[in-house]
């Protein structure tokens, strides 16, 4: 009998810990089949950040690394100029990415260091448990913004493709969803194409993923994704936002 | 052939002679120059200095550097090293090896650019959050500088911990002539527990310090703490100077150090009996020489560029048998040999 599908190599056997809805399960998956697809599992390696992904370093199967809160991407860049014939993604949250390490999400894209960034955007903080994260909507109503985000005083939400793609050291940024197959497919090619510019030496590529997050939404996995499309898109369109080969600078083309 | 080199300098190139290719670094005055030397090196020889943002972007590119297994290294001055508590922390938690380089200046806050040794405190007892220990080695000429940069990043890999050398303004910015060994002399150990890619040869490895169940957290310490005994046992360092008939003995390490040894050469010539107990492991802290000589001397003085803090482990290396006074100067300021020779002569 042909098998038509199955999980990839480079993803363990060790039981997923996500909430129910959580998109990180797909997310990991895609990341694992560009992996397999580009044959690359023996020379990759992770870096997986602080927050509820901070454990993933036990659901690839790759060589793995874990980095303090926001440094991802400067452990990534000491992988990487240590052996720059390995592959090197990280896989951060929000949180991680565009709060605490701003500055090193920032300085890494225009170094143009050659590694592949997987960001998931769920505009909260989900492992301590639902605050207000840098990407979190004005009046989202977060543990920590109880009465809806004030952009008075709490400020605007980041958009991380949009502020990276005016960087000259940024070969690629996309944002993709993975709200039904047609998002998925899109963002497999995606994160494929990530690592792919890796291998080719091409230089930074970020695939930012808006994501839900329904145990700290307060909403069912099926409202979550409703939400994330009434919501979340319209404040953080879908699309390329930079691309070296194509020449794309900002903005538009979703595919 | 010996060579004119100014300390900053001579530990840049005693690193590339251990081998290590690996440089992050920010500036912050007085290691300046160490970074400086670090570009002009690197490119020419295949490696890589990387200006990062911040002192803590540099430590974390430096675990990822020594994650991948190779020797890779930081530098800075006090307020940086505040910086680096996080990285060095995890490293420690994830039991990687690094180099990192503190050259003193005056503290706390923005302090001063001057030479202090107000960082033992830091460096010796609480270099990050958590349970743990760094090696210390305390250099007190050029010359041991670049010695003990081989030793460092070998002590570092043994042990699979991260080491420091804790030098001052006055190390990093003097010039002395330096005899600097051939690259290759020492055999670097493996590492099979590198994160450099599988190869499809062996299970993932994963570099990690997080342990979110207690029991197991405590067993990963626990370990960690009997290495530390091994440590102690085996890697605790220190030179005696005219110790053996001493009554009054001077511990002083670094830059205070050399003021403390003119002091004992004024004190001999006058025929007062007194030596000097230098340590050069400040972690571990040399308990055993300072034991042997609690049991000769009457009394012991520490000379540190600081209000006093490597006092206190003198006084429990030796259970408070003999008074164990302290003199120092601080904020940037160096003691002279006259001073402490008037504070020694109180104790004869």
């Amino acid at each position: 009998m042909a098998t038509v599908f199955q999980k990839p190599k480079a993803l363990t056997s060790a039981p997923l810990h996500y909430c129910p809805g959580c998109t990180h399960g797909i997310v990991h998956r895609l990341v694992a089949q560009a992996i397999d697809e580009l044959g690359v599992e023996g020379r990759t390696v992770g870096v997986a950040s602080v927050g509820c992904s901070v454990m993933c370093y036990d659901y690839f199967a790759c060589d793995m690394v874990q980095a303090p809160h926001g440094r991802a991407q400067a452990v990534a860049t000491g992988l990487k100029r240590a052996r720059p014939e390995n592959v090197i993604f990280t896989y951060q949250g929000d949180g991680d990415l565009a709060a605490i390490g701003t500055a090193e999400t920032v300085h890494a894209a225009t170094r143009g260091e050659n590694i592949t960034v997987i960001f998931i955007n769920n505009a909260i903080y989900g492992m301590t448990g639902g605050q207000m994260a840098p990407t979190s909507l004005p009046g989202q109503i977060t543990q920590t913004t109880p009465y809806g985000r004030d952009t008075d005083t709490a400020g605007y939400p980041v958009r991380v493709c949009e502020l990276l793609s005016t960087l000259d050291g940024v070969a690629f940024a996309q944002r993709v969803t993975v709200d039904c197959v047609k998002n998925v497919n899109i963002a497999r090619k995606a994160i494929k194409k990530a690592f792919q510019n890796q291998l080719d030496g091409k230089g930074y590529s970020i695939v930012e993923v808006l994501s839900t997050c329904p145990t700290n939404w307060g909403l069912t996995p099926v409202e979550s994704l409703d939400w994330l499309r009434e919501n979340m898109i319209p404040y953080y369109p879908l699309g390329v936002y930079k691309d070296i080969d194509s020449g794309v600078k900002k903005g538009g083309a979703a595919e | 052939m010996k060579v004119l080199m100014k300390g900053n300098e001579a530990l840049g190139e005693a690193a590339i002679r251990a081998g290590c290719r690996h440089f992050f670094g920010y500036p912050i005055t007085p290691q300046t120059e160490l970074a400086a030397y670090m570009s002009k090196r690197m490119p020419k020889i295949g490696g890589t200095y990387l200006q990062a943002e911040s002192e803590i972007a540099a430590v974390n590119m430096v675990l990822g550097a020594s994650a991948a297994g190779v020797r890779a290294m930081t530098s800075s001055s006090s307020p940086g090293i505040s910086l680096k508590s996080e990285g060095i922390s995890y490293m420690a938690g994830s039991d990687l090896p690094a180099l990192i380089i503190n050259v003193q200046r005056g503290g706390p806050g923005l302090g001063g650019i001057q030479p202090s040794q107000a960082d033992y405190w830091q460096a010796t007892k609480a270099t990050g959050h958590g349970d743990f220990q760094i090696l210390v080695f305390a250099p007190s000429t050029v010359q041991e500088m670049v010695d003990l940069v081989s030793e460092a990043f070998d002590a570092a890999d043994r042990w699979r911990m991260p080491a420091m050398i804790l030098a001052d303004g006055m190390l990093g910015q003097m010039m002395e002539p330096v005899e600097l060994p051939e690259e290759g002399e020492r055999a670097q150990v493996e590492k099979p527990w590198a994160a450099c890619g599988h190869g499809d040869k062996r299970e993932h490895n994963i570099i990690n310090s997080l342990y979110l169940t207690p029991d197991k957290l405590e067993d990963l310490v626990v370990e960690r703490y009997k290495r530390y005994e091994q440590v102690k046992a085996r890697e605790q360092r220190a030179e005696e100077y005219l110790c053996d008939d001493a009554d009054v003995i001077i511990v002083a390490y670094g830059a205070s150090s050399r003021v403390a040894r003119s002091a004992v050469n004024k004190a001999r010539e006058k025929g007062e009996k007194v030596g000097l107990l230098r340590p050069i492991t400040l972690w571990p802290f040399p308990v055993d020489a300072l034991r042997k000589a609690a049991g000769r001397a009457k009394a012991f003085l520490t000379v540190e560029m600081s209000m006093g803090q490597m006092v206190d482990d003198v006084r429990l290396a030796i259970d408070c048998r003999v008074p164990v006074e302290f003199f120092g100067r601080t904020g940037g300021m160096i003691p002279t040999p006259g001073e402490v020779l008037e504070r020694v002569e109180g104790l004869l």
